[in-house]
């Protein structure tokens, strides 16, 4: 394929994305929250339903203001749901996001009906990657090209910087709290505080992305580079990193895919950049899944086959007896010698 | 075919249609109208009714072990994989030449990925170190991602009408027909039937899934069969009440009914009560005002009864809960108190040995120097001793146990000296450790326990009655 500037800005806004999603998505992962991005990009509906009755607009950041409040709330709505009724948190998340995705969908009836502005469901709760180039914000000349931003690379750049200050700031805090909650609080780490600091992050990430971009893909790269990075390595450091590179490449096969992948199947048009991206990395999940170093299947597949032909050999007898699991046997064995 | 029903739902809504025109913001239905649509006089109402709520009974009892089995979310990321199903066969059907919306194989689409995703979230949770929920996540964005792609190609088809593959990701409630609603009831009825027969072996897959291992019984294969009900009641609720509302569904009443009971068949009753109640209610209100989606009212009215059960359900409520704990509290602080004032007593008594104390009034600061009570906690102790007929204020600085709160600190005193020597002889518990332990297992500790205990120290040669305290008693010290 020809890579024309929107192409290169639509992977760079899909790395961007991918990054910042990914950062804190890795300590989604490790502490079991992984359906939590999911959740909240559905349950913010109501916060944009909101921030437009409000202001009356479709501006952006009301809607924006909004809607990373409410998904704010989605987490501590989990959290007391979780605690006050424990409940498990699995179907804790699963009522509220439900519950408030269906209020959003009402609000948004009322609104559609009573200011007859056209608030579709899909179109706000989904932008679309492949028309972020058109929204150019500044331009300007570098040597010898011109250069157009667009506003979303601007908008997801923010992000991206906003996470990798906090989480380099509080590095030593989130991996404590991540990996042993318990000592974490020992040392005067405040974990429930971390805990909203995480959601907050993810909530303004995924809020900011799928405005810009769409929903699928922060659904996807809040876990899958996590995931990913986990099957490689057992230290944070170094999985932030694999997480942000798996993203990046699942931006760039993604788009790549996109575009020439339906051709060859003899289909026209060029696909959903988005939904390349969120199957491009459930690829590279797969292939780290099938042959990763330290946990893939092969390695465990290998480790069983070179285990077999070498069996431990059994010279006594008495050893042999004693296998089973009466231990009663194995004593009387030994009270005979 | 479907026309006519439509037409009659449109005639019914429309007197709210007008009046909400009018810049009303709900239309409140005048009695009639309200009575014509509860109890289904109109045909097309009935459909809607009848279908959403046995949805919602089927979901709630397959729900209710999902919840069990801490798989809630499996239904989220169900209905997320169905979606590249339904696009395959939506192709495959129009490659073919057929028409593509044929709803029995778009429904064998997503139940062939639905279950596809299944399987997958068990590998990945089998194979690897990452838990449900990381598999959950992956399967769930990878398929719907693959779904969108798929979406996105047969949108640029140049003479396809992708809208009704639309109607799988937000539901079409409004235009259900005689066929949709078959499908649901045969569904439903499958789904009852297998809870029915299988009642066992999902109940020990719920609460004890090792112990079923070691039955003999193979659980993954078990899972899976739980699993692809759940899938059965994906698919069909898919395309009813859309890909989203399906999974509050499967959780909500299921969460609901299990804050009332403790029993595994109350709980399937009554989450399908309140499933099916939410399905007439929610769609009912629909009914008379078009404009509200059915999905979401009937997600909200769930979540209104979920609200209530969390707060007043009978066995874990809110509120039965906190009032337990109070209950608790207040019997553990009258047990401290009563048993500082009779190790005082015993110790005004000196140390003739074998003797009972007898009752005397206590000096308030030297019971405050006792336990680590604050003065605040220690005066709410001594008001509600009073309450209890246990204490009588003799005098401004001290207080004196009445009859019966005597007899009551005696036993108390005796009962936590039973378990003291019990802990230290036969659990190898370090005698410094002992008193806080006693402190709590005391609470708990029933009257035929005590007996039991009192008849094992006889037989072990210790002495019964006005036991001395094992440990040396300190002021201040017992409690800390």
């Amino acid at each position: 394929m020809t890579w024309y500037a929107d192409d290169v800005w639509i992977v760079i806004i899909g790395s961007l994305c991918a990054v910042a999603c990914a950062l804190p998505g890795c300590f989604l992962v490790l502490r079991k929250m992984s359906m939590m991005g999911d959740a909240i990009s559905h349950a913010v509906l109501p916060g944009l339903a909101l921030g437009f009755l409000v202001t009356q607009s479709r501006a952006s950041l009301p809607m924006f203001i909004g809607a990373a409040v409410v998904g704010v709330l989605t987490a501590v709505f989990t959290q007391w749901v979780g605690q006050f009724g424990k409940v498990d948190r699995g179907a804790a998340m699963g009522i509220v996001f439900t519950t408030l995705f269906a209020l959003g969908l009402l609000m948004m009836a009322e609104v559609n009906h009573k200011t007859k502005v056209d608030l579709d469901v899909s179109c706000v709760l989904y932008g679309a990657i492949e028309f972020t180039p058109l929204h150019v914000i500044h331009s300007f000349q570098w040597g010898e090209t011109w250069i157009e931003l667009p506003l979303a690379a601007v908008t997801l750049g923010a992000v991206l910087l906003i996470n990798l200050i906090v989480i380099l700031a509080l590095y030593k805090e989130f991996n404590l709290s991540s990996f042993d909650p318990a000592l974490a609080r020992t040392v005067g780490v405040p974990a429930t505080l971390m805990h909203y600091l995480l959601m907050s992050m993810v909530a303004v990430t995924t809020v900011a992305s799928f405005e810009a971009v769409g929903s699928i893909i922060v659904i996807a790269m809040l876990v899958v580079p996590g995931a990913t990075a986990y099957l490689l390595t057992n230290r944070l450091s170094v999985m932030l990193g694999i997480s942000a590179v798996v993203g990046i490449a699942s931006a760039v096969l993604g788009h790549w895919g996109a575009v020439t992948l339906p051709p060859k199947f003899g289909y026209e048009n060029p696909t959903s950049t988005s939904g390349g991206m969120a199957v491009a990395a459930g690829v590279l999940f797969l292939l780290v899944w099938v042959f990763s170093p330290t946990q893939g299947l092969l390695q465990g597949v290998w480790m069983r086959v070179r285990k077999e032909p070498n069996p431990i050999p059994v010279t006594d007898p008495d050893c042999e007896s004693s296998r089973g699991p009466t231990s009663h046997h194995a004593a009387k064995t030994l009270r005979s010698r | 075919m479907a026309m006519r029903p439509l037409l009659a739902i449109t005639v019914l809504g429309l007197s709210s249609v007008l009046s909400a025109a009018e810049g009303g913001f709900f239309h409140f239905p005048d009695a009639s109208e309200l009575w014509e649509v509860l109890t289904l006089r109109n045909y097309n109402t009935r459909l809607v009714v009848g279908s959403t709520s046995l949805l919602g009974l089927a979901s709630g009892v397959i729900g209710s072990f999902l919840l069990l089995r801490k798989r809630s979310l499996m239904g989220d990321t169900l209905s997320h994989a169905c979606l590249p199903g339904i696009c395959i066969m939506y192709l495959v059907m129009t490659g073919l030449g057929g028409s593509g919306k044929s709803l029995p194989g778009l429904l064998f689409g997503a139940t062939v990925t639905g279950l596809l995703g299944v399987w997958l979230v068990m590998l990945i949770r089998n194979t690897t170190r990452m838990k449900d929920d990381s598999a959950m996540g992956i399967i769930l964005s990878v398929f719907y991602g693959f779904g969108v792609v798929l979406l996105s190609v047969i949108k640029g088809l140049p003479d396809s009408s992708a809208a009704g593959l639309e109607s799988y990701i937000y539901g079409k409630v409004g235009s259900m027909v005689l066929q949709d609603f078959f499908l649901i009831a045969s569904v439903t009825g499958v789904v009852l039937v297998a809870s029915c027969f299988l009642l066992k072996e999902f109940t020990l897959l719920c609460f004890d899934d090792a112990y079923a291992g070691i039955l003999g019984w193979n659980t993954h294969v078990l899972d899976l069969v739980l699993l692809a009900l759940v899938t059965a009641v994906t698919v069909i609720g898919l395309q009813a009440v859309g890909l989203i509302l399906i999974i509050a569904f499967l959780i909500t009443p299921a969460a609901a009914a299990r804050f009332w009971t403790d029993d595994l068949r109350i709980m399937l009753f009554l989450a399908g009560a309140i499933g099916g109640f939410s399905g007439w209610f929610g769609s009912s209100i629909s009914a008379l005002t078009p404009r509200l989606s059915a999905g979401a009212l009937i997600v909200l009215m769930a979540a209104l009864v979920f609200l209530f059960s969390m707060f007043f359900g009978k066995t874990r409520g809110v509120v039965v809960r906190l009032r337990s704990q109070r209950r608790l509290h207040r019997k553990v602080g009258r047990q401290h108190l009563l048993r500082a004032l009779y190790e005082l007593l015993e110790e005004q008594a000196g140390d003739r040995f074998g003797e009972f104390p007898s009752n005397a009034p206590v000096r308030i600061s030297s019971l405050q120097a006792k336990r680590s009570w604050t003065p605040g906690r220690l005066r709410r102790l001594i008001r509600q001793a009073q309450k209890e007929d246990h204490l009588e204020r003799s005098g401004g600085e001290t207080v004196q146990l009445s009859e019966p709160g005597f007899g009551e600190a005696a036993r108390t005193t005796r009962n936590h000296r039973l378990w003291e020597t019990y802990l230290i002889t036969h659990a190898d518990v370090a005698p410094q450790h002992v008193d806080r332990d006693a402190d709590r297992v005391e609470h708990v500790l029933g009257p035929e326990l005590v007996r039991q205990l009192e008849e094992k120290l006889a037989r072990d040669g210790k002495p019964l009655v006005s036991l001395p305290s094992p440990h040396l008693i300190t002021p201040g010290g017992a409690g800390i």
